[in-house]
């Protein structure tokens, strides 16, 4: 049971970094691919309908990790107390730079707005990763279950590390470069006019930086932690999402050589899937590792909730998760086609 | 100065400043529908525009609602792990819940309502506005049985592990303290949305401006404020009440200033309480009246404070006392001003009467005050406890996190949100000046 939920919860987190990683990278590139006023109306009508439906798949996913493993939620969290903090301001920035972005009126609030909203874009972009990058990496847990991750301590990826090392640092790097060409594949789907030629050129340039990323981060995680690959090798199933990974990678490769921008950016998504998806799955059944020794850390099944709550939760959370992918599919279904200037922002 | 002290004000700042917003958003999606629902069956665009026009402040209001509920799902992990720890078995149902029914719903329908007009038939969009309803009210019944649980614990056991385990769901979703705060809740947050929505309407009177619109507004404005100023009072607030009477007497005894207890209690209606003396000063009651109210009877004993054990007593009385008479005196003034303004519409004579137009524009900070001055009565009032007799709130802070982290994170969250709020009122002020745009313009 704990091995099911520890799956759920890890897809949802998975479908977050997915789903608002697109539109965290449409952030980051939004000052690039967009230059004037009506082009940059574009980008923000291709994410508007979706960003914040995309963003409470992190909620969804925060409320399923609390019930059904309330121990390792209150231990990571309180853990990783001032990341999460900046985390939530960020958070806050970004959401409020898009409302208010929509209602300045004047081009100096505009511009300022564009400017917050692509920083914070890209921050988030970076913690993302250098949040992966500590889960597979471990933290000082200690004998209580407890610890405190520090923002940085000597940059060294073990010990009493801290959130930030050289490794971490790595994989944020990684993430941020992952999601801008995530995000540009997104916009060369769902835009027209020059916001798509810039976004589309730029794929082609940020894939190719991503793949030299992707290795190197790979390479990094087994110098850091082996066991996850010892883990992956052992697990036949899990070989499953290596496969999903790297025919993603292929997938966009081959696609955008043919110019089809939907079944690339789903290539992405897949990608991404694969690489958080064989992450989870070697860390299994650590939540989070101690870096001070291992059987301090946090497992499924020491921090799960009681077998009665887990089995009963199931019986709401299918039905649940149907219906809100329900909802999605609708909704994208319903925004379907390009946004493109001609026809001005569309929001009431 | 305990060591849950700053999380404290961290969690009152945080949520003080949430609710504001999801306080107007809940009521004024209700509103929003039948303004969509009218434009439908009339064929009127009259209607259809005050929906797109209210649509804007609900886009506006429902972001900064989103923004700033964030960091209150994580500061139950980041700033109350022991209580999560403790009751997260319980209550991490109702948390997840509210994501998976309740905020999927509301977000993936608020793109399509505010983004996709065009793209969707007059009926789609109506259905649109209707599951954004139905996502915000369902998300504000799961957060209230949370809070209701920790009111009221049910459908819970003490495991080995010194941890509460769920026992039985049903009892769980559907605590009767639950039932009760969230009718009382939402009849709240409609009341706001009426009073909002009239004082728009009476400021565009005065003003002389949007004619029609302001009629539509006033008009619905006035008929919602009068509805829920006595659904409020009226069974809710009345049954919210006896719910305390019942199980948190130590609670009432404090709202009420009630020192000394015994039949034929007092109602305060206004005066001070102290506390070292133990006496209310310059007080104006009604004799008998809290018995009744509490208990159905003028002859039912009341406890008073006096009769608990000062470690289970409410620790700040004074607040807790001025915090409920706030509440309970607004309630009243809402149904006074609601008659009067209901009553001049039914005259006809609403939009002329200038004196009463100054009103309704001047009322509509004051169901954001009742309605803060409403959750700090629940929050303080159930002191010392943080789950009502099992688990006291000085036990629920995260051990690990040291008071210059989380002075820190309050000192952020207090300038961004002095920001946000200058921001929020600037926008809100332009898009009430320029009011509805006619059909057509867009």
């Amino acid at each position: 049971m704990e091995a099911l939920w520890f799956a759920i919860a890890s897809l949802m987190l998975a479908a977050y970094a997915i789903l608002d990683g697109f539109d965290f990278g449409a952030g980051v590139l939004h000052r690039v691919v967009a230059r004037t006023d009506e082009e940059r109306k574009v980008v923000l009508a291709a994410i508007g309908p979706v960003w914040d439906g995309n963003e409470v798949w992190l909620i969804a996913a925060g409320g399923v990790l609390f019930m059904a493993f309330p121990r390792a939620y209150s231990a990571a969290f309180s853990g990783f107390y001032m990341p999460l903090m900046m985390v939530l301001w960020l958070l806050i920035l970004r959401g409020i730079s898009i409302e208010f972005r929509l209602h300045a009126d004047n081009p100096i609030g505009r511009e300022l707005w564009d400017s917050v909203f692509s920083l914070a874009s890209a921050l988030l972009a970076i913690v993302l990763g250098a949040a992966i990058g500590n889960v597979a990496r471990g933290v000082p847990v200690d004998a209580n279950g407890e610890f405190v991750a520090p923002l940085f301590t000597n940059f060294l990826a073990s010990g009493r590390c801290g959130v930030l090392d050289w490794y971490t640092v790595l994989v944020g790097l990684f993430a941020l470069i992952l999601l801008a060409a995530h995000g540009a594949l997104y916009l060369a789907w769902k835009t027209a006019g020059p916001v798509h030629d810039r976004a589309w050129r730029l794929a082609g340039v940020l894939w190719r930086v991503v793949v030299p990323l992707w290795l190197a981060a790979t390479a990094a995680t087994s110098w850091v932690q082996w066991e996850i690959f010892a883990n992956l090798i052992a697990r036949p199933w899990s070989w499953l999402l290596v496969a999903v990974m790297v025919a993603g990678l292929v997938g966009v490769v081959q696609f955008m050589r043919q110019g089809r921008e939907l079944a690339a950016f789903l290539s992405s998504c897949g990608f991404m899937l694969g690489v958080l998806g064989a992450t989870m799955a070697g860390n299994y059944p650590y939540w989070l590792r101690s870096t001070l020794d291992p059987a301090y850390g946090l497992t499924a099944a020491g921090t799960a909730a009681s077998a009665h709550g887990l089995r009963l939760a199931l019986a709401w959370w299918i039905p649940g998760i149907l219906l809100a992918v329900g909802y999605f599919c609708y909704l994208f279904r319903s925004m379907r086609g390009k946004v493109n200037q001609e026809i001005p922002a569309q929001r009431v | 100065m305990d060591q849950v002290f700053w999380h404290r004000i961290q969690f009152i700042i945080t949520v003080t400043y949430h609710y504001l917003f999801p306080q107007l958003t809940m009521g004024l999606a209700l509103l929003i529908v039948v303004m969509k629902g009218l434009s439908l069956k009339n064929r009127d665009a009259l209607y259809n525009e005050s929906a797109r026009f209210w649509a804007r402040i609900f886009g506006l209001n429902f972001a900064m609602g989103v923004v700033t509920g964030i960091p209150l799902e994580f500061q139950f992990g980041t700033n109350w792990s022991r209580f999560s720890d403790y009751a997260g078995d319980v209550i991490g149902q109702t948390l997840a819940m509210e994501g998976v029914f309740a905020f999927f719903l509301e977000s993936a329908f608020l793109g399509l309502f505010l983004y996709g007009e065009r793209k969707l038939s007059a009926r789609g969009h109506f259905a649109a506005a209707f599951a954004l309803f139905l996502g915000s009210w369902i998300s504000g019944y799961f957060i209230i049985a949370t809070n209701a649980f920790m009111q009221h614990p049910v459908g819970y056991t003490l495991g080995e592990d010194g941890r509460l385990h769920l026992a039985d769901f049903a009892a769980f979703v559907l605590n009767p303290w639950a039932l009760w705060q969230y009718a009382h809740n939402m009849a709240a947050s409609v009341l706001t949305a009426g009073f909002v929505v009239a004082a728009v309407g009476a400021y565009w009177s005065l003003m002389g401006k949007h004619a029609r619109h302001a009629r539509v507004n006033l008009r619905l404005g006035m008929i919602t404020a009068a509805v829920s100023s006595v659904l409020l009072v009226f069974p809710t607030g009345d049954e919210h009440g006896k719910m305390v009477a019942r199980h948190q007497p130590a609670t009432l005894a404090a709202m009420e200033g009630v020192f000394q207890g015994g039949p034929f209690a007092e109602l305060a209606i206004i005066g001070q309480p102290d506390v070292a003396a133990r006496k209310l000063e310059n007080p104006i009651v009604l004799p008998g009246m809290l018995s009744f109210l509490a208990y159905g009877t003028f002859g039912s004993v009341v406890q008073g404070i006096d009769d608990f054990p000062e470690a289970d007593r409410p620790g700040n009385i004074e607040l807790l006392y001025y915090a409920y008479h706030i509440m309970a005196g607004l309630g009243t003034l809402f149904m006074l001003t609601a008659a009067v303004g209901g009553f001049l519409l039914w005259k006809g004579r609403l939009e002329r009467t200038r004196w009463m137009l100054w009103i309704l524009l001047l009322a509509f900070p004051f169901p954001y005050i009742a309605t803060t001055a409403g959750w700090w009565t629940a929050e303080l009032g159930r002191q010392p406890w943080i789950v009502y007799g099992l688990l006291r709130t000085e036990a629920g802070g995260s051990s690990s996190v040291h008071p210059g982290n989380v002075v820190f994170s309050i000192l952020g969250f207090s300038g961004l949100y002095i920001l946000l709020s200058f921001l929020f009122v600037d926008h809100l002020r332009r898009q009430i000046v320029a009011g509805p745009e006619p059909s057509g313009s867009h």
